[in-house]
């Protein structure tokens, strides 16, 4: 079979930061017990001026960095997210266009809560794959919501990350990947809904772990891999716990995830968590280093992927001067006014 | 309501900064001209990409903004000068405090959302270059 993986990666995450203290100060509750509680130091918040769109296009901006391709010769771009800026109205030309990868192309958006951008990264292997397309770009992107004082609050984050699929000089190879689905009802937004609502405890173990575990489990099953094979584990992230604590259910040490949480420093960035726990990881790895990855998108699915790293990694990644170190040091803390203005919970504005 | 095809047509310009050289005496322009002033018919202008660097050449803090900006205020609109020598003038984000001569850098960002069911209308603005 034909090698396919990654050419290029790239990642974005604003500037703002919230600290949990701060949200459970208006709400009357114990910031430090929450803070412990989900494992989460502070979350990412979006600019005015920020969004879906605005994030995939810097993320894909940095990918294209490394990749050194011809933004031309992209033929497929994907956009996941539970965020699109527009009900209808695609996401993925508005990136297509900022990037120059028009019009010689197909794009589409891709909605599976937490999972659309690997979903992505999927469509993306299989049309690279059938020769259909030379380089196809895979993004996670979003603004994530939460209802003010709800749980969710306090670590609904904003990013992007971006891959840009092909077959040659790949930095990581793609081997296998795997996914499980089914109809579990622990997360969701109704149409014009404008905050999402979850099944509270019911989002644990009957959802992510059942589906991250049979994922994991399904891919290492079917292509007979081992845990003991990976030197990296990346599980879609909703908070600095679950991850951990899927990594005991899988009796991993607990140095194999922590690379790639990073959940606890930008929150839950939804479509684009697990992708940018990926870009970190991609950003340490050394050739030869086996990487597996794992998302989750409530409703419900994980898509488990088996990567290794090739000797082309050290040049490329050295490309990028806004990796996710850049953006994670670079920081402005805020209060929950301003917060609230930015994320334009004020009602009257 | 903004005007749609307006916004369309300057889509090369407000995204990726593509303004118009004068294959005949070189000139860059930005934003895009169809006819060169210095070769006038003798001029053949192309499209051309600019670099998503320049400098600050000047700004200002504007804390009376337009309509459609009032979340934003204050915020900084600066006179950005290409590296290629064209300026333009655009918003200056992540930072309140900027000099005449920083280094600048675009960025992607919504410049306008026409509320509450119109356009999203995108766009460079600049932050910048920190190293």
């Amino acid at each position: 079979m034909q090698k396919v993986g990654i050419v290029g990666y790239g990642c974005y995450v604003p500037i703002y930061r919230i600290k949990p203290e701060e949200i459970a100060r208006v709400w009357g509750e114990d910031g430090e017990r929450i803070k412990k509680s989900l494992n989460i130091e502070q979350k990412a918040v979006p600019d005015l001026d920020e969004d879906s769109a605005t994030m995939a296009v810097e993320a894909a901006k940095n990918a294209l960095v490394m990749a050194q391709i011809d933004s031309q010769n992209i033929d497929a771009i994907y956009v996941g997210s539970e965020s699109h800026p527009y009900a209808v109205k695609p996401t993925a030309s508005i990136v297509a266009e900022a990037i120059k990868a028009t019009a010689d192309l197909t794009a589409a958006d891709l909605e599976f809560a937490c999972k659309a951008g690997t979903a992505a990264i999927q469509i993306s292997m299989g049309l690279v794959l059938a020769d259909m397309a030379q380089y196809a770009l895979a993004i996670g992107s979003d603004t994530a919501q939460g209802k003010p004082s709800d749980a969710l609050e306090y670590s609904a984050g904003a990013g992007a990350a971006a891959f840009i699929i092909g077959k040659n000089n790949l930095v990581a190879e793609i081997e296998a990947t795997y996914s499980f689905t089914t109809d579990t009802p622990d997360f969701w937004r109704r149409q014009h809904a404008e905050f999402p609502s979850h099944g509270g405890r019911f989002t644990g173990e009957p959802a992510y772990f059942k589906h991250i575990l049979s994922a994991t489990g399904g891919l290492f099953e079917k292509y007979g891999y081992r845990a003991d094979d990976f030197d990296y584990f990346v599980f879609h992230q909703p908070n600095g716990k679950f991850p951990l604590e899927a990594a005991a259910k899988l009796g991993l040490e607990p140095k194999k995830v922590l690379p790639s949480l990073v959940t606890p420093k930008i929150g839950n960035t939804y479509s684009a968590a697990s992708l940018i726990g990926l870009c970190a990881v991609l950003d340490k790895a050394k050739a030869g280093e086996k990487i597996l990855l794992t998302s989750f998108g409530s409703g419900a699915g994980s898509d488990s992927f088996a990567i290794t790293v090739t000797d082309k990694i050290e040049q490329a990644r050295q490309r990028v001067k806004k990796n996710f170190e850049f953006y994670n040091k670079r920081e402005v803390f805020i209060d929950y006014a301003t917060y609230a203005k930015l994320k334009r919970k004020i009602k009257t504005l | 309501m903004t005007n749609i095809a307006i916004t369309w047509r300057r889509i090369p310009e407000r995204y990726c900064i593509i303004g118009s050289i004068c294959k005949t005496c070189s000139t860059k322009y930005f934003p895009l001209r169809k006819f060169c002033p210095k070769c006038r018919r003798k001029g053949k202008m192309e499209r051309y990409q600019f670099s998503p660097r320049g400098t600050i050449y000047s700004y200002t803090k504007v804390y009376a903004p337009p309509a459609g900006f009032e979340l934003e205020a204050p915020y900084i609109l600066a006179i950005v000068k290409l590296d290629e020598g064209p300026m333009l003038s655009a918003q200056i984000v992540n930072t309140q405090n900027v000099e005449i001569g920083d280094r600048v850098e675009m960025v992607f960002r919504v410049i306008k959302r026409d509320e509450p069911e119109g356009l999203i209308h995108y766009g460079y603005k600049f932050e910048k270059i920190t190293d």
